[in-house]
């Protein structure tokens, strides 16, 4: 019989499954000998999120000997049981999980003030565990702040912002909003430069830039704001996954996305040599020097067609790019523990390339990695992007 | 073609960026006019925007602790820039807590405003936060589509009620009808009506005073001495543009008056120490 008990009510949880929902639409939830595990992934499987509460998060943890169970559910359902997370602050005293195997159902009951029960039943599916590969520990760059240093950070974007590009050098993070090529003359373009020091911890060992969704950061950051835990940012080089991970004595976040990876070079041949990092942005506007920001530019009455027309048409750009842009996203972080044949599947989605559109995260999911990349994983044959669709059973 | 302008003060910042989310609210695209002196955003009146123009009009001395221009030379000392206004209020919007705000004119992958933006941070160098907002150069020849728009030969000027009331009315309203019919006299009277099959419903405001237009006002030494005071101009405009107006505007104006030449435009101006916004609404048949 599966029981959890959380016996002073903690907002942490809850807050964890809010964050968790902006990442997909289903909550997986596992009981672990070490504790809790509630993760999720979006419909595309670029991004992977999963929260482990150890058992000492708990009053009272025990979990079913012998058979493990795992299930997943409607993570809106989830999160109606912890609406309101002001006035639950206030009143409920104790949570509680379980299951109730005769009806299936798992249960949450939040003990409330004045002896009120409130008994949620939520039906769930049962599934397969989910887990994302990555060894965070391998990569060369790690980032560890305050989330407060992030949260300004990412106020300084539009909400409909889709990608950021994160740069790092030695001692500076420039981190900028993505914009496809052909949508650079129209986008405003920001740019936000941080000092290292701003960090509790930066360690550059490569110089290179890379590409990810904001959404997920700002799902993040929900979390680790009202928790006020610092955020760790791993990456390493662009294609292979970003890190962000918040950790506490009894509860460990990590959020695995998808980067997006540079153009050309890693379809055409596998060396990760052969990616040179982007040189660092110049930073011209740390120095104070007047000239430098004065440039001319000459609108003269020129005969002809009007100088105010878009530098350049449409067709002029695509004739200069080498291959279609956006067509080289790829995921390679999401395996579920079960082997199956999709890896056809994916091989194929691979050859025949997402549509040549505006890079959008759907993309990310289909597509096998190259074998070079493997090398930063542990365990290289479970890079299996096996969709949980198809074994979906009531 | 140069330019570049420094904001260190706060309340000028806060104050620019109002002006600038103003005009966001009003209009898509406009024309940022930089002379010496003054900032401009300009509206003209085509079609393609429903006949509506505007015209702001800033001294920059008010806002800028740092002004340096270059026009495109030394007879047409100015410079026109297509802006969306849209842009600049997001990333003014974002940096009103920096110690200084830049902007400057600068060729980057097209030419751009770049707000640059020292944010203050607990470490010793400072966090700084660009934003290259693009822009068309607009050439001289088409210059002369952005000037000053002559003070139409008004009818009746008027003071208008105060802006809120005004937008609580003309919002309800707008459920009812897709045009509105202002109509003002010199007695300081003011309606606003809409006519419907269905429904006509007048909203009368009174005691609001005419402005004091001097004889420059009107070309012929003004109607106004000749009109009778009861008697009403009006004009029916699209209720929409109205609204814009009556919603968008972050100004605080000190004033606000409103000029209806009969049955052809509606002239509002608002008036804020050293900022002035005028936006001209033609009216529908």
């Amino acid at each position: 019989m599966l029981c959890i008990c959380v016996c002073v009510y903690r907002p942490v949880l809850a807050k964890a499954i809010h964050s968790l929902s902006r990442i997909g639409d289903e909550l997986y939830v596992e009981p672990q000998d070490d504790g809790l595990a509630l993760r999720s992934v979006n419909s595309s499987r670029s991004a992977y999120a999963c929260f482990l509460f150890a058992p000492l998060f708990f009053s009272r943890y025990t979990i079913p000997s012998g058979h493990a169970f795992r299930c997943k559910m409607a993570i809106k359902s989830v999160q109606a049981v912890f609406r309101s997370l002001a006035s639950l602050e206030k009143t409920v005293e104790k949570c509680h999980i379980g299951l109730d195997e005769k009806k299936n159902r798992l249960t949450f009951t939040l003990h409330c003030k004045h002896g009120l029960l409130k008994t949620h039943n939520l039906s769930f599916q049962d599934s397969e565990s989910l887990q994302a590969v990555f060894d965070k520990d391998s990569y060369g760059n790690v980032f560890r702040s305050h989330p407060r240093l992030l949260v300004d950070t990412v106020v300084h974007f539009p909400p409909s912002l889709e990608e950021v590009t994160v740069s790092v050098s030695d001692e500076r993070m420039w981190v900028r909003n993505h914009v496809e090529e052909e949508d650079r003359s129209k986008s405003m373009l920001t740019e936000l430069c941080l000092a290292s020091d701003e960090f509790d911890h930066f360690a550059v060992t490569t110089q290179n830039s890379v590409t990810f969704c904001l959404k997920e950061l700002r799902g993040m950051l929900v979390f680790a704001e009202s928790t006020g835990l610092p955020v760790s940012m791993y990456f390493d080089e662009p294609g292979s996954p970003l890190v962000l991970s918040v950790t506490d004595s009894v509860l460990e976040g990590n959020f695995v996305l998808a980067t997006l990876s540079d153009d050309s070079n890693h379809r055409k041949n596998n060396s990760r040599r052969e990616q040179t990092p982007p040189p660092p942005p110049n930073d011209d506007f740390m120095d104070d020097d007047m000239d430098s920001y004065l440039i001319a530019m000459d609108t003269s009455i020129a005969p002809g067609p009007s100088a105010t027309r878009p530098p350049t048409p449409p067709l002029a750009v695509s004739t200069y790019s080498k291959q279609p842009a956006a067509a080289n996203h790829r995921s390679r972080l999401i395996a579920e523990e079960q082997e199956e044949e999709e890896e056809e599947e994916a091989e194929l989605a691979d050859s025949a390339g997402p549509p040549n559109k505006k890079f959008c995260s759907l993309f990310f999911g289909s597509v096998l990695p190259p074998s070079s990349q493997t090398s930063t994983q542990p365990v290289t044959n479970q890079e299996v992007l096996a969709s949980d669709s198809e074994d979906d059973e009531q | 073609m140069k330019f570049r302008g420094k904001i260190i003060d706060v309340a000028c910042l806060n104050h620019f960026t109002r002006v600038v989310t103003t005009i966001s609210k009003l209009t898509k695209i406009c024309v940022l006019r930089l002379t010496p002196d003054n900032l401009f955003f300009v509206l003209s009146g085509k079609v393609a925007n429903g006949g509506v123009s505007m015209w702001c009009e800033l001294s920059q001395a008010n806002f800028f602790d740092e002004y340096q221009m270059e026009g495109v030379s030394s007879e047409d000392n100015e410079i026109c820039l297509e802006v969306t206004p849209e842009n600049l209020s997001r990333a003014l919007k974002t940096v009103q807590n920096a110690k200084a705000v830049k902007l400057k004119l600068t060729k980057k992958h097209c030419p751009c405003l770049t707000i640059a933006a020292e944010l203050p941070t607990l470490s010793s160098i400072s966090r700084v936060v660009t934003h290259d907002v693009p822009v068309d150069v607009i050439p001289r020849r088409l210059w002369h589509e952005f000037k000053e728009p002559s003070m139409p030969d008004f009818d009746v000027s008027i003071y208008l009620p105060p802006l809120k009331t005004m937008k609580n009315v003309v919002d309800r309203m707008k459920n009812l009808s897709n045009f509105l019919v202002m109509e003002a006299n010199l007695n300081g009277e003011m309606n606003l009506k809409i006519e419907t099959d269905l429904v006509s419903v007048t909203t009368h405001f009174k005691d609001l005073g005419n402005p004091p237009w001097g004889d420059d006002a009107s070309q012929d030494g003004g109607p106004s001495q000749s009109r009778d005071p009861e008697d009403m101009a009006q004009a029916r405009v699209d209720i929409r543009k109205l609204q814009q107006f009556l919603m968008g505007q972050q100004v605080n104006p000190s004033k606000a008056m409103c000029n209806i030449v009969h049955e052809r435009v509606v002239h509002l101006i608002l008036l804020h120490e050293d900022v002035s916004l005028q936006y001209f609404i033609p009216a529908v048949a």
